[in-house]
């Protein structure tokens, strides 16, 4: 009798703790949000980078910030699509939101080119994805690439939502007009995206995109403080991100 | 033991000599590969996976399926299975071999592949996957040929060995689960963003696996002169067919979800591989050819049932298998790039340099087998 009785305790014991163990988990996962909101929660502390990209501003077929971002961080230029390495670039506004709406615009606003790169996500999929630890999320909010520890696996890019990642198909160097030595070249097999000019902030200097865009219509800074512009700027309009029903909080807003 | 491989008739050897020179050639086209990069291969910034991570995928499936025979024998007792159940494991030997050269000819790094074990990321399902994947090779090789070591010697085979079969059962589940994982978690690929693709795949892994070992069953009797027994492969034909037709069932949920739900993400990817987006239709032949031979195959298989034939029988599994090599092993991949992150429709072609380091990952497999094979029914003949 005493015997099963111990049985007993030890079994309900066993199941508590099982139990503890999932309600832990159950909050871990919940976010404390009585709606089904895509947005989660964050304690708004230190750095997060971020950036708002005004595309009323946006000049159509100005190119200036796309210059300069890819001969600072040496990007090769090659003509065959498949083989291509793009860091900021411009697509269609129906490619860059393909999930709003697109009833009844016009065609001019279809196809109005909108600046694009890596949206820097506070829960980025590639990081996730990426087995070697590769690609990180820095305390700052950057998405980072260490190119020496990159095995070429090409997970990252299939996990990112928004084709932001490139990969070198073959050897960028020749391809590259005139190299900069600021920042390292890349070689064939490891994959590279927009680094938000992490070499850059590091000596206190903006993006070079921003700093080169004669128009203003990008606006660099920290997200986490709410004295900063980009706060003002996110306070005061409607903006959008990429895809933000996937839960990956991109860190790049738009006024369209 | 592995002496038994080096001796064979004019057959043998010249099947060894094919499987020779197609390694040789394979080994010619990855040299180029390393030289210029994977440029070389038709995959690119859009489709950035291609045939080597399908066949990966496929081959998964192959070294999973062993699970079909050493479950009923060793588990459940069934007697039947007491000669094919070494083609089994041997066949998931060769088959997850193959699996990580698909993985290593994929790398843009090869040199560095043990970064993955170096710097450990267990948030990423490619982590679980290469511990699984070597697991499941180690655990068939050591149970494999330690039961049949004991067989040579006319002993019965060691204790230690029946739990890592028990284990091999479990474990073979998991690689197939976790493979289907690294896929099925990518948040912007909606024909991967399912649930049950890892039921799928089990599927059609279940319909395939038992299919080749039915084929590879009729070679071994033609040509080596060593019979498993009809009722083994009876019943292999019976849990191949029920296995297709889960598959089958999952495929039509799939359509089901996607264009009845009419959200026009979920319906993109099925639309370009089975009815053309975009004006580009370029893999819709083979998804139909695909579906009409698993199908049809299907119904031959249930017809032979009551009716059996041998020529039917090998009609029907070589139909299952080539049907879902194109569904997995074709589709399921490139579809799952097309249309891209920003909406666009870009195909995508092999190479020669792609296809013939392929073809000569494959040969290092079938060549493995055939060795392993050769071993395998030299004992068995002699016990």
């Amino acid at each position: 009798m005493i015997e099963n009785r111990r049985k007993f305790l030890k079994k309900s014991a066993g199941v508590l703790a099982g139990a503890g163990v999932v309600s832990g988990f159950i909050s871990k996962y919940s976010t404390g949000f009585a709606t089904a909101s895509t947005e989660k929660p964050v304690a708004e502390k230190g750095i997060r980078w971020g950036m708002v990209i005004d595309m009323r501003k946006c000049v159509d077929g100005c190119v200036k910030c796309i210059d300069v971002c890819h001969v600072t961080h040496n990007v090769p230029e090659f003509d065959n699509p498949k083989d291509e390495i793009k860091w900021i670039w411009k697509s269609d506004y129906a490619k860059v939101f393909p999930s709003k709406s697109q009833q009844f615009v016009s065609a001019e606003t279809k196809q109005k080119p909108f600046l694009t790169m890596c949206n820097h996500c506070a829960d980025p999929p590639c990081v996730m994805a990426c087995p070697t630890g590769a690609t990180f999320k820095r305390k700052d909010g950057i998405v980072e690439m260490d190119f020496h520890r990159c095995i070429g696996c090409r997970f990252c890019m299939a996990a990112c939502p928004y084709g932001s990642r490139s990969f070198n198909w073959r050897d960028p160097r020749p391809a590259i007009e005139d190299i900069t030595q600021e920042y390292p070249t890349r070689e064939k097999g490891v994959v590279e995206k927009c680094n938000f000019c992490s070499e850059r902030l590091a000596k206190g200097q903006q993006p070079a995109c921003v700093e080169a865009c004669p128009e203003k219509v990008l606006t660099f800074g920290n997200l986490y403080d709410k004295k900063t512009e980009i706060r003002q700027i996110l306070k005061d309009n409607p903006t959008i991100q990429r895809k933000p029903e996937l839960g990956t909080n991109p860190s790049v807003f738009y006024i369209t | 033991m592995i002496e038994k491989a080096l001796t064979g008739n004019k057959v043998y050897w010249s099947w060894v000599a094919l499987l020779v020179a197609l390694i040789i050639l394979g080994i010619y086209s990855y040299s180029q590969q390393l030289t210029y990069g994977l440029t070389v291969t038709g995959m690119g910034r859009d489709v950035s996976w291609g045939v080597y991570i399908a066949q990966f995928t496929f081959l998964v499936g192959v070294a999973a399926s062993a699970v079909m025979v050493v479950l009923p024998y060793y588990l459940h007792d069934y007697k039947e299975f007491g000669k094919i159940v070494i083609i089994g494991e041997f066949l998931a030997v060769s088959a997850a071999t193959i699996c990580l050269l698909f993985i290593i000819a994929d790398m843009g790094h090869p040199d560095r592949v043990f970064y993955v074990l170096l710097y450990p990321h267990p948030n990423s399902m490619v982590f679980w996957d290469v511990q699984v994947l070597n697991g499941y090779l180690l655990i068939n090789i050591v149970s494999g040929w330690t039961v049949l070591e004991a067989e040579r010697k006319g002993i019965s085979p060691p204790n230690w060995v029946k739990p890592i079969i028990y284990l091999s059962i479990v474990w073979a589940v998991s690689i197939h689960t976790v493979t289907a994982f690294l896929y099925a978690g990518t948040p912007g690929r909606h024909l991967w963003l399912t649930a049950v693709l890892a039921p799928r795949f089990l599927a059609s892994a279940f319909a395939v696996g038992p299919s080749l070992l039915i084929l590879i069953s009729f070679i071994l009797r033609k040509f080596a002169d060593f019979d498993v027994g009809d009722k083994a492969i009876r019943k292999l034909a019976t849990i191949a067919t029920y296995a297709a037709i889960a598959n089958f069932f999952f495929v039509g949920a799939e359509f089901f979800t996607a264009f009845y739900s009419n959200i026009p993400g979920h319906k993109h990817s099925l639309q370009y591989l089975f009815f053309g987006l975009d004006g580009k239709y370029q893999l819709v032949p083979w998804m139909w050819f695909s579906m009409i031979v698993g199908i049809a195959s299907v119904l031959i298989m249930l017809y032979q049932q009551r009716k059996p034939s041998q020529k039917l029988l090998i009609a029907a599994c070589s139909g299952i298998v080539v049907s879902l090599w194109i569904d997995k092993g074709i589709g399921l991949i490139i579809g799952g790039f097309v249309p891209s992150p920003m909406e666009e429709v870009v195909e995508y072609f092999p190479t020669f340099i792609e296809i013939t380091v392929t073809l000569g990952i494959w040969a290092i497999g079938l060549l493995i087998l055939t060795a392993l094979l050769k071993v395998a029914v030299a004992v068995k003949k002699a016990a």
